[in-house]
């Protein structure tokens, strides 16, 4: 399959030290590619890259040295509106201090799709309607976002990212706030959505086991470099995963599904 | 209802209450014409020379068009700058770019420029030149690795504010005083009435700015999710920001021109437009043009009658208006976020 996206030797550090310390960190020669209708997911400890990584395809921060490319093209020559036409976020948490509503935050979806409108067309706000019913949030269409909870409102910004109908969808921790259940829809939903519409999925997450079992393929970064790229059952090894977060492990498998399954190995449970 | 419904009725609401205070200052003053007298000279039968004529078109008619154009224009620039640092209580005289403007203007009368057209236009390039010196600093000292923390940037405004209004006070006190004649008067918020051609210019500054800020109304809807949502949208958020940053400090600059420092007119309008019309900065653009200017020409018809004969300067109004609301929204609206 041809690659979606590439990294190509991609190596970035942010100018002032205390940027690094909040959490942007830098990246060393990072490549790996995103095959066109694949679920791909970034994995790795805190502060391995994987924000970074998620700010560099998306053009808000620029490379150093290497290349990020979309279907063989620079990014860095695409327009903004136009690399948001074919890469949508959610991002982790909703803001704060103007509080639109839901409805009005999925319309921001269609921006990139014609810049110069002033507001939104018919068409628009049908496929408004249409996204925040696929994530099960239209009843709630007229409310502020500060009024929803942790679980509604990223499937507000997930409605907001379908709105925007991208070839890739990028997820930054996408089931940090959701309960089992809600991780499990979303899960189906990012599913569906991969099967049903062809859209490629990039997910950037902590969660080894939500990763291992959507993803098709996986990278792990460790300390701003690729540890390994693969299907889960090659990156989620034992021994490649102490090394790369620095404690012990245990895997196992998903007996339904196949797929790895990652714990600590909690120093209580090995004195028992 | 759609959006674009939404703005069609708040304006043409909002058109009908102009009309309506617009007259009451037409038609209200310490002269005591009577109402028949106002109606004779504004349909053009009285004499040119006669009392009326002269109360009502040279003296009242343009103070009604000065103070809706000022107060639009500050309403607007509220929004600007609210939207543009993401800041629900930023305003153009909490910043302190009206300060930096004030300063402007006062570096220009010192050298020597006064009220015809031309010389008002040097007036109002000085005042845009200061504005945007202050919004740049307060920007400077305020900004910080991942965005413009609330406190800070009010901190900040404080600050350049109190530079500024001590770089004023140093000319004033350096220059002889009858160059700057009524500058004390100026420095409170002043709608004397401006010649017609001024007047003019006035209109044509504040409705550029006022476009640009139009045009990018729906970006900054999308700036409001923060910058790093905005760009991943679409959004070009440098050249953004440039331009809702060049032409908030050119309404802030040609308002300050004109008519002086008037304060907490950019804070008061946008929150009460917000209280109806919600988030969406493309109703309150237009809104705020129009509803700015009638909270202003209201604030100075009080100003104009309230200790009449005399005659209070309108920026003491909207201040006594504007500081208690800032402090109603600090303590609750806006606690938890700050």
């Amino acid at each position: 399959m041809k690659p979606l996206i590439e990294f190509d030797g991609v190596t970035f550090a942010y100018p002032q030290p205390e940027r690094r310390r909040e959490g942007g960190f830098s990246l060393a020669g990072v490549s790996f590619a995103i095959a066109e209708g694949e679920v791909f997911g970034v994995i790795g400890p805190n502060s391995a890259g994987k924000t970074t990584l998620l700010r560099l395809l998306t053009r808000v921060v620029a490379a150093g040295t290497g290349e990020v490319r979309l279907d063989g093209r620079p990014i860095r020559q695409l327009e903004h509106a136009e690399l948001a036409r074919q890469i949508a976020v959610v991002p982790q948490d909703a803001p704060r201090p103007f509080p639109f509503s839901v409805e009005q935050l999925v319309l921001m979806g269609r921006y990139p799709h014609a810049p110069g409108r002033f507001f939104e067309s018919d068409g628009d706000r049908a496929l408004a309607t249409a996204a925040m019913e696929a994530t099960g949030v239209l009843h709630l269409a007229a409310l502020p976002l500060e009024q929803l909870s942790g679980g509604e409102r990223q499937r507000a910004m997930l409605a907001r990212a379908l709105a925007q109908q991208p070839r890739l969808l990028v997820l930054d921790e996408p089931t940090s706030h959701l309960d089992l259940r809600y991780q499990a829809e979303t899960a189906a939903l990012l599913q569906h959505l991969n099967a049903e519409r062809g859209m490629t999925v990039l997910l950037v997450s902590h969660d080894l086991n939500l990763a291992a079992e959507v993803c098709d393929r996986l990278v792990l970064l460790g300390g701003g470099r690729v540890a390994r790229v693969g299907p889960p059952g090659a990156v989620l090894q034992r021994e490649v995963l102490e090394s790369v977060f620095g404690c012990a492990v245990v895997v196992d498998v998903n007996p339904k599904s196949g797929r790895p399954v990652v714990q600590v190995a909690w120093p209580s449970t090995a004195r028992r | 209802m759609t959006a674009g419904r939404r703005l069609a009725l708040a304006l043409a609401v909002l058109a009908a209450v102009l009309v309506v205070v617009a007259a009451l200052a037409l038609f209200v003053g310490s002269a005591g014409l009577s109402p028949r007298s106002v109606a004779r000279a504004l349909a053009g039968r009285a004499g040119a020379e006669s009392v009326e004529s002269v109360v009502t078109l040279q003296l009242r008619l343009p103070r009604v068009v000065a103070a809706v154009l000022a107060g639009g224009a500050l309403a607007v620039a509220g929004v600007a700058f609210q939207g543009l640092t993401r800041n629900p209580l930023a305003e153009p005289a909490v910043l302190g770019v009206s300060s930096g403007a004030a300063f402007g203007v006062v570096l220009a009368q010192i050298f020597g420029l006064g009220l015809s057209v031309l010389q008002a236009l040097g007036v109002a390039v000085f005042a845009f030149a200061g504005a945007l010196l202050a919004a740049g600093a307060v920007y400077v000292i305020a900004v910080v690795p991942g965005g413009l923390s609330i406190q800070t940037l009010l901190l900040a405004g404080v600050i350049v504010g109190i530079f500024f209004t001590s770089a004023i006070t140093v000319l004033i006190s350096i220059v002889d005083f009858n160059r700057l004649g009524g500058v004390v008067h100026w420095l409170l918020g002043n709608l004397a009435p401006i010649p017609p051609a001024s007047l003019a210019l006035f209109a044509l500054l504040a409705l550029a700015g006022f476009w640009l800020i139009l045009r990018s109304a729906r970006e900054l809807n999308l700036l409001a999710l923060g910058e790093e949502a905005a760009v991943q949208l679409g959004v070009d958020a440098v050249r953004l920001k440039r331009r809702v940053f060049v032409a908030a400090a050119l309404l802030t600059g040609t308002v300050v021109a004109f008519t002086g420092p008037i304060g907490f007119v950019g804070l008061v309008v946008p929150h009460m437009l917000r209280g109806v019309l919600g988030q969406d900065n493309r109703l309150l653009v237009p809104t705020a043009l129009v509803g700015g200017g009638i909270f202003l020409l209201a604030a100075d018809t009080l100003a104009r009658n309230v200790v009449a004969p005399a005659e209070l300067s309108v920026g003491v109004i909207t201040s006594f208006c504007g500081a208690p609301f800032f402090v109603y929204l600090l303590r609750t609206r806006y606690r938890a976020t700050l």
